[in-house]
């Protein structure tokens, strides 16, 4: 199975790649994913649960990073052990842009399943794929760069929001590029 | 009047009483004290290097008794194949160890690489989850072209490659054949595919084994088609228990179709872990095991030429064939593509020149072997396909050209060394025309297209060869046993008669026919009669079920052990009623002196047998029981004409089958009801393979079609109701009954007529469309027309 795509993340190029090294930014963006940890140079250990289908089951695994390049491209790939239900492999060449409004994510990933995924899961799994890097997406770019901007206000303009119940101003950036900002860095 | 006893009538079978009220005693059924679980822990990768199998944490898990894998089996022999093909150069087959479980490399998804047994199934599946499993991937070899390729990966690293054997058949013919299609006026050729196909019986395999340690008696209860042939392959081959200490039950089985033939390896494990654990060890399939462990069916790839003369009459075949073995050597793969394929190859044609190549090909798959037709399903639809694009490239009746060409004097040798004993093809082309009404066809055509379908008319013919086998025959072509069958016929005091029969009931209707034939022969009533089968501590020898030789076989032996037990009671009767035996006769269950009035009843004859206070003791012994095999001289040779009528839907490319005839010449019928229900069974697994059925891997060897949701069985609705008749029929000349077998004919002699159907239904809408894959699944067939 193999899929290609891209995502215009509103944040600049250094931010986008450190949160593609983040064990806290891949655990918020896998989706169900329970444990995330680990380093970009050791490699990260996960934990997901998932139901592909009929079957569910818990995956662990391990995402090991190579051919860096930053902030510029490099290459995810992993391997999920699902016991009963089968294993889930793959990796993902991703690659960023500059671009007009942030940052661009090319991605090209190439996955395949074993056992029970593959015996049961075999019709619905492209539409799984899809479905999964779509929410893992929408998750990062809500993690980098806050929830994505309806189609008009995508300026920079838009990200100081109205302010949220407590008076204080709502930040639409995304918890990881207030993290990253020196001047907002919390102690 | 129809006969309601006796040969010929249409009794309604004894044992579905049991099987419709729920009393059947099937293996799952067979709970014993203290039985422990065994859940294997099988393969998710199609090949590669087990490089890590740590059991120990599964080991401590609750309820674990043992854990196995392969180091327990060092010393067992592995799983045997029953059947060496000798390739064109003379050379054997190469033949790769089978072992039980996994040693060193996987070779197959399903491939059993661990066994839990445990107090209890939940537990043993825990603890399977707890195995910690590291297996290495290495290229999958999954395509048969490309296995054979030179720098293929190899499924066997100790093989020269994935070829298992390169057979000619028959190899001298070859250049003779060449020379025919040099000369030809027209040549024909058709590159097609016999589906891989999943055999599905409604039952999954089960097995129980069972030990007795004081007497170290081992007891294997399995869902078996010859309980005997597992006795043997598995006492003598795989675990080195001696006959007389291993017992082989098959009792009710839920339907074989050729896949539960053969002897498996979770068949040997429960049978060895019940003697390592001194307790009965019970494995039951789920469905999903059984998708990827039952052996498969089919997989041909072939390519078809027929050569004919200016005046249509076919001069030369050839065929060069890639046939799919799957990662082992299942028990009688090797002589499925061979031996039951290129020897139909002739058909119902008398084609003076054949030459069939078949290469078999190791592949990381699920072993492929026998399923309904094994063999001869693959010839039929080939040659009835490559005749009826003959047909329309030639712009004549493909009828026409059939009966044209049909062997019409019997006996008739054919060039592919089998010699058909007898048969009528005009005769069943004549009763299909009949039943079918061809002269109605146009005006249904344009029914059909008044609602906007295409209405396609499909015919062909088969031939097969039936009532397995002929020992020394077949021992000459490679069989490693002999494929006779044994009776033994026990007549009790009071004149009722039980019959152990080597062959194996699981859904033909033994119990209900075999008394028929034997009610018949002695002029009593079938109630009258037991039969006894699947056991082989109460039956002394069988080889079991399959290739439609139950009657031909299994009921020629118990007609022979009856004319023994006849002989004697004629006897026995010639000397109560002091009359000699040349006058006696038996008839209604009395024996008379021929010219008087004398008579004794047949139970009085029997008592006398086992009371002999007036009894000739100085001829013959008391009792009365007897035991026969019977090895058949020949093949039986079945065969029929089918006639299919479909309709298509242009916009989806959905295929119904309007109307279905079969015309099939079994010989003598014992029971016609029985017969019709065989060939109603056989008819919606030939539409499955045609329409619906397609097992299917990916890239990485990954079995696609695994469950229900992607493999499609026919159901009711797919089906229409069929006209059937055998009516037409000439009886086997070499067994005793008369009888030819019908159990497979109807998976044989249908998928072509659908498939020939459906490009008849194109081609009348002017596509140009001279053939399609099965299965015809409405995107193939949209597709097409596109």
């Amino acid at each position: 199975m193999k899929m290609s795509g891209s995502i215009l993340i509103d944040a600049d190029r250094e931010t986008v790649w450190a949160a593609l090294l983040d064990a806290e930014v891949l655990k918020q963006c896998v989706p169900g994913c329970q444990e995330m940890e680990g380093s970009p140079e050791e490699g990260f250990q996960a934990t997901v649960v998932q139901k592909v289908g009929p079957v569910k089951a818990t995956f662990k695994g391990a995402v090991t990073l190579s051919d860096m390049d930053a902030p510029n491209s490099l290459t995810l790939s992993g391997e999920g052990k699902g016991g009963a239900a089968g294993f889930a492999k793959g990796g993902a060449d991703v690659r960023l842009e500059d671009e007009e409004g942030g940052t661009r994510l090319h991605y090209d990933v190439e996955a395949k399943v074993g056992g029970k995924l593959a015996q049961l899961g075999s019709r619905i799994i492209d539409g799984f794929a899809k479905k999964m890097a779509d929410q893992f997406f929408e998750s990062f770019q809500t993690a980098v760069a806050g929830p994505a901007a309806p189609e008009e206000g995508a300026e920079d303009g838009a990200e100081v929001a109205d302010a949220d119940a407590d008076g204080n101003p709502k930040e639409k950036r995304g918890w990881f590029k207030r993290l990253v900002s020196s001047d907002e860095k919390q102690g | 009047m129809p006969k309601d006893h006796g040969i010929g009538a249409a009794q309604t079978r004894r044992e579905d009483v049991r099987f419709l009220t729920g009393q059947g005693n099937y293996t799952d059924d067979i709970n014993l004290k203290g039985q422990a679980y065994v859940h294997f822990l099988r393969s998710d990768v199609a090949h590669g290097k087990i490089a890590k199998l740590d059991t120990s944490a599964a080991a401590a898990m609750p309820g674990v008794v043992r854990i196995f894998t392969s180091a327990d089996f060092e010393g067992v022999g592995g799983l045997p194949c029953g059947w060496q093909v000798t390739d064109k150069h003379g050379e054997p087959m190469q033949e790769p160890a089978h072992p039980i479980i996994a040693s060193g490399k996987v070779r197959h998804v399903g491939e059993i690489v661990a066994a839990v047994v445990a107090e209890s199934l939940p537990q043993a599946r825990d603890a399977a989850e707890a195995i910690e499993l590291d297996i290495e991937e290495l290229p999958p070899v999954v395509d048969m072209k490309a296995a054979l390729e030179a720098g293929s990966a190899k499924v066997h690293d100790d093989l020269t490659s994935n070829l298992c054997y390169d057979w000619g058949f028959v190899e001298e013919n070859k250049g003779a054949v060449e020379e025919a299609f040099g000369k030809a006026a027209h040549v024909t050729t058709l590159e097609l595919v016999n589906n891989r196909l999943i055999a599905n019986p409604m039952e999954p395999r089960v097995a129980v084994g069972d030990y007795t340690r004081h007497s170290d008696e081992s007891t294997l209860y399995t869902t078996s088609q010859n309980p005997h042939v597992i006795r043997l392959l598995m006492g003598a081959f795989v675990l080195g228990i001696p006959e007389h200490k291993l017992r082989v039950v098959a009792p009710d089985v839920g339907g074989g179709f050729g896949t539960k033939i053969f002897h498996y390896a979770e068949e040997a494990f429960c049978t060895f872990a019940a003697k390592a654990c001194n307790r009965a060890v019970k494995w039951t399939s789920t469905r999903s095991e059984a998708f990827m462990s039952d052996a498969h069916g089919r997989d041909h790839v072939t390519t078809i030429q027929l050569a004919l003369d200016e005046n249509n009459n076919f001069t030369a075949l050839r065929t060069d064939t890639l046939a799919n073995m799957g990662a082992y050597l299942s028990t009688f793969a090797p002589s499925v593509p061979t031996w039951l394929h290129g020897t139909l190859m002739a058909g119902n044609y008398k084609t003076p020149l054949i030459y069939v190549n078949v290469k078999a090909v190791f592949t990381n798959t699920v072993p492929v072997d026998a399923y309904r037709g094994a063999g001869r399903p693959e010839a039929t639809y080939q040659l009835e396909r490559v005749i009826d694009k003959a047909a329309r490239e030639l712009g004549v009746d493909p009828i026409a050209l059939r009966r044209q060409n049909f062997v019409t004097e019997f006996p008739y040798a054919t060039p592919v060394a089998v010699e058909y004993d007898t048969g009528d093809y005009h005769g069943t082309m004549d009763a299909l025309e009949r039943m079918a009404d061809f002269a109605g066809f146009e005006a249904r055509r344009k029914e059909s297209e008044a609602k906007g379908k295409l209405r396609g008319l499909g015919v062909n013919c088969y031939i097969e060869a039936c009532g397995i086998a002929p020992s020394n025959l077949v021992g000459q072509l490679g069989a490693r046993a002999g494929l006779y069958e044994s009776a033994t016929v026990r007549v009790n005091a009071t004149g009722g008669l039980v019959v152990m029969t080597g062959s194996h009931s699981h859904g033909q209707g033994h119990e209900t026919t075999f008394p028929q034939v034997i009610a018949e022969m002695i002029g009593i009533d079938e109630s009258m009669v037991e039969i006894v089968h699947g056991d082989t501590s109460k039956v002394p020898m069988g080889m079991g079920t399959y290739g439609s030789r139950s009657l031909a076989v299994g009921g020629s032996a118990m007609v022979r052990a009856a004319e023994k037990i006849i002989n004697k009671t004629k006897k026995i009767a010639a000397h109560l009623m002091e009359a000699s035996e040349a006058d006696i006769e038996l008839k209604d269950g009395a024996f008379s002196v021929a010219g008087t009035d004398k008579s004794v009843a047949w139970g009085d004859v029997c008592l006398a047998a086992y009371v002999p206070h007036n009894y000739p003791l100085e001829d013959i012994e008391p009792g009365l029981e007897e035991t026969a095999f019977y090895d058949p001289s020949n093949f039986t040779y079945p065969s029929g004409a089918y006639a299919c009528e479909v309709e298509v839907d242009p916009e989806t490319g959905k295929v119904t089958i309007e109307r279905f005839a079969a015309a099939d010449d079994f010989g003598n019928v014992v029971n016609p009801m029985i017969v019709e229900g065989q060939v109603h069974g056989g008819i919606a697994q030939g539409v499955g393979q045609a329409l619906l059925e397609g097992c299917v891997y990916d890239e990485n060897g990954q079995l696609l079609s695994a469950s229900y949701m992607d493999y499609a069985m026919p159901r009711a609705d797919d089906l229409p109701f069929y006209s059937v008749d055998h009516s037409s029929a000439t009886p086997c000349t070499h067994n005793p009954l008369g009888v030819k077998g019908c159990g497979e004919a109807g998976a044989i002699g249908s998928p072509p007529s659908v498939v020939n159907a459906v490009v008849d239904a194109l081609q009348s809408a002017g596509k140009n469309v001279t053939h399609i894959d099965m299965p015809l699944t409405p995107a193939r067939v949209w597709a097409a027309m596109q």
